[in-house]
């Protein structure tokens, strides 16, 4: 199978879902022109093929993107609003939060509200503490939205897919870092992945590692470097956050008694407290140890690589809080 | 401009009715008979209401604000379904969930309202965009107060509409306060409309207490956006006679003012130049106010038969399966 990197598995998803549907169209600042297609080069092609009535460039108005796109969602449209990085989420949440959230509430269910809010996200490329926040807790907590988290570029293009032909407001939450670092197969062939389904990256019986983002592939390799050792970590990423697949979270920790929860947020608050609460409450007598998170810490991302790269959860990190939960006493 | 005598007595309906059902309204809300969060009356702004809903067709959009109930069934929603959304019952608009002031229906071109009232032309302007790209000829009307004026959405969405040349027609109802903020205090120019020449369309002030002038600076609106001549802004000067909602003690405006407002009331205005106009009697006008209460009256023993939602019924609308 042909192996692309998760940028361009994006890019496929939207092209696929443009060419299949003419009332998707994507919006946003410099999504047309910038840097050959969006200021991370993922719409690159788009403008070309579907021409600036389907890729509409707009002002640098995040509130009004957002809000215009679930203007034209409510009389019929498919938009894909892209917000250039998710810290700006705080301009556009009145929108995502108040209006996409609550609209189909505010219309009595009689009418879908099928837009997709692109978010790229993520630290890893020196952005600095305004450009590299994870901040889907902060949409986890809202009734009336669903919130994706692809790992992997088959993951990316199929979750993508399904959330563009999903009838509800998608927080589609992309890892700028692996856009052009993460290559991985995809089939030539179209497919969709179903929103609120886990998927079991590595079996493992020792523990279970619950991990999402870019954490996923560090978990990954903290998991080769564990089975060397005789641990084998089974690995999930729940790919979506909401709505969350409680079972098979539930049932890997019912298996292996262990749970290591891992994400780039900020540990306080993060969507890991969440997941904890969660399996305490349906894996408590299954547990044999206490469930254990690894977040980043509470301070703004820092600008130096050196800093960064000390502020995000390393593999090393991983590999020794598994390793101390597997031999808890 | 011309308006045949028929429309002209419409006209005067929907004035009449506006401001009877308001008024009827205050006293359920002191009998304490509406209950649930807050109401804004529009008393005092029934031309504002009728000339720019007047001059839509059932198929345009409409963005309301939360004031001016009439806007509702001028729209085509029915009376009754409104009062009984007032009262929060199952079978009223919004059916309990939604509140009678945020629920949308596109059946009679209705655009649901979000909280945050500037927050409504970002929606509405994306409303307009959808419009055009499936290649529809009807518009969005958006209202909006002179307090949202200065909102950071409300430049936005008017300048993406102005970039894009959308079919969108902005009326800003300037009632002179925001809540309890005069709009002297507020803004250091004198007039809203000046902002649209800021955006790059056309924008004007007219007496939102003269119906007729209210209708005709409509009537030129809407043309602009249905032909495909981008938005437009008409603002209309006006006054509400009762607080911002029910229980506001309004310690930020003197009577003095408040009665001279009164006297420039629109609806008497517009009754005596269909008087001059010989178009109506005391007579009619008796009529007129009697079949609006008793349609005020129904829909009142209607809400008040309807059932109360049932509690599984908040789980209802929030997704999409």
């Amino acid at each position: 199978m042909r192996e692309i990197f998760y940028g361009e598995a994006i890019n496929e998803a939207m092209r696929e879902e443009m060419r299949h549907d003419p009332r998707v169209f994507l919006m946003g600042e410099d999504v047309a022109h910038g840097y050959g297609g969006g200021i991370f080069g993922i719409s690159r092609g788009l403008l070309q093929e579907f021409g600036e009535e389907l890729v509409v460039e707009t002002p640098i108005c995040e509130s009004t993107i957002a809000g215009a796109a679930v203007g034209a969602a409510v009389v019929g449209m498919r938009p894909i609003a892209e917000i250039m990085f998710a810290d700006f989420i705080t301009l556009a949440s009145d929108h995502i939060v108040n209006s996409a959230a609550k609209m189909q509430y505010s219309y009595q269910g009689e009418i879908p509200l099928p837009v997709v809010f692109r978010i790229p996200f993520g630290a890893g490329r020196g952005a600095g503490a305004h450009y590299s926040q994870s901040l889907e807790a902060w949409v986890m907590h809202v009734p009336g939205l669903k919130v994706v988290m692809p790992s992997t570029p088959y993951d990316a293009k199929g979750l993508l897919k399904s959330s563009i032909r999903d009838e509800n407001p998608v927080v589609f939450f992309e890892h700028k870092f692996l856009y052009r670092s993460l290559k991985g197969r995809v089939p030539e062939e179209e497919y969709t992945l179903p929103l609120g389904l886990a998927d079991v990256k590595r079996r493992g019986r020792d523990l279970t590692i619950i991990a999402t983002g870019m954490m996923v592939q560090r978990s990954l390799l903290a998991a080769e470097t564990l089975s060397k050792e005789g641990i084998e970590a089974e690995v999930l990423d729940p790919r979506t956050l909401l709505p969350l697949d409680k079972e098979t979270l539930v049932e890997s920790v019912k298996k292996t008694g262990k749970a290591l929860i891992i994400h780039e947020a900020c540990l306080t608050g993060g969507p890991g407290g969440e997941i904890a609460a969660l399996l305490a409450d349906e894996a408590f007598e299954h547990l044999e140890a206490p469930i254990k998170r690894i977040g980043a810490p509470f301070v703004p991302i820092p600008a130096s690589p050196i800093l960064e790269t000390a502020y995000l959860p390393q593999p090393e990190k991983i590999v020794k809080e598994a390793r101390e939960l597997v031999y808890w006493k | 401009m011309e308006l045949s005598h028929d429309e002209l007595l419409k006209l005067y309906r929907w004035m009449v009715l506006d401001r009877r059902y308001e008024e009827e309204q205050r006293e359920w809300v002191s009998g304490g008979i509406l209950q649930t969060g807050f109401y804004h009356y529009s008393v005092g702004q029934e031309a504002t209401n009728a000339g720019p809903l007047f001059c839509l067709r059932p198929d345009d959009l409409l963005m309301p604000t939360h004031r001016g109930y009439g806007k509702m069934w001028m729209k085509g929603i029915p009376l009754k379904l409104i009062t009984a959304g007032m009262m929060c019952k199952k079978t009223g608009f919004g059916k309990g969930r939604s509140g009678v002031t945020h629920t949308g229906d596109l059946r009679y071109g209705f655009l649901a309202r979000p909280g945050i009232l500037g927050a409504a032309i970002p929606l509405a302007v994306g409303a307009a965009l959808g419009l055009k790209m499936q290649k529809k000829d009807h518009i969005v009307m958006c209202f909006f107060g002179d307090g949202v004026a200065n909102l950071g959405d409300t430049h936005e969405g008017m300048n993406l509409a102005a970039a894009f040349k959308l079919p969108i027609v902005f009326v800003c109802e300037n009632n002179f306060y925001a809540v309890s903020t005069p709009s002297s205090k507020a803004m250091a120019i004198q007039d809203i409309s000046q902002r649209a020449a800021g955006y790059g369309f056309p924008g004007a002030t007219f007496d939102g207490n003269d119906i007729l002038a209210v209708v005709e600076a409509s009537r030129e609106a809407v043309k602009l956006a249905r032909e495909g001549k981008g938005p437009s802004l008409i603002k209309c000067q006006t006054y509400r006679w009762y607080g911002h909602s029910s229980g506001d003690p309004e310690g930020y405006r003197n009577a003095k003012e408040v009665e001279a407002w009164k006297k420039r009331c629109p609806l008497k205005r517009f009754e005596k130049k269909l008087e001059e106009m010989g178009l109506i009697t005391e007579e009619m006008t008796r009529r007129i106010i009697a079949e609006a209460d008793l349609e005020i009256d129904e829909s009142f023993a209607h809400a008040k038969s309807c059932p109360n939602p049932d509690v599984e019924d908040m789980f209802l609308g929030v997704y999409t399966q």
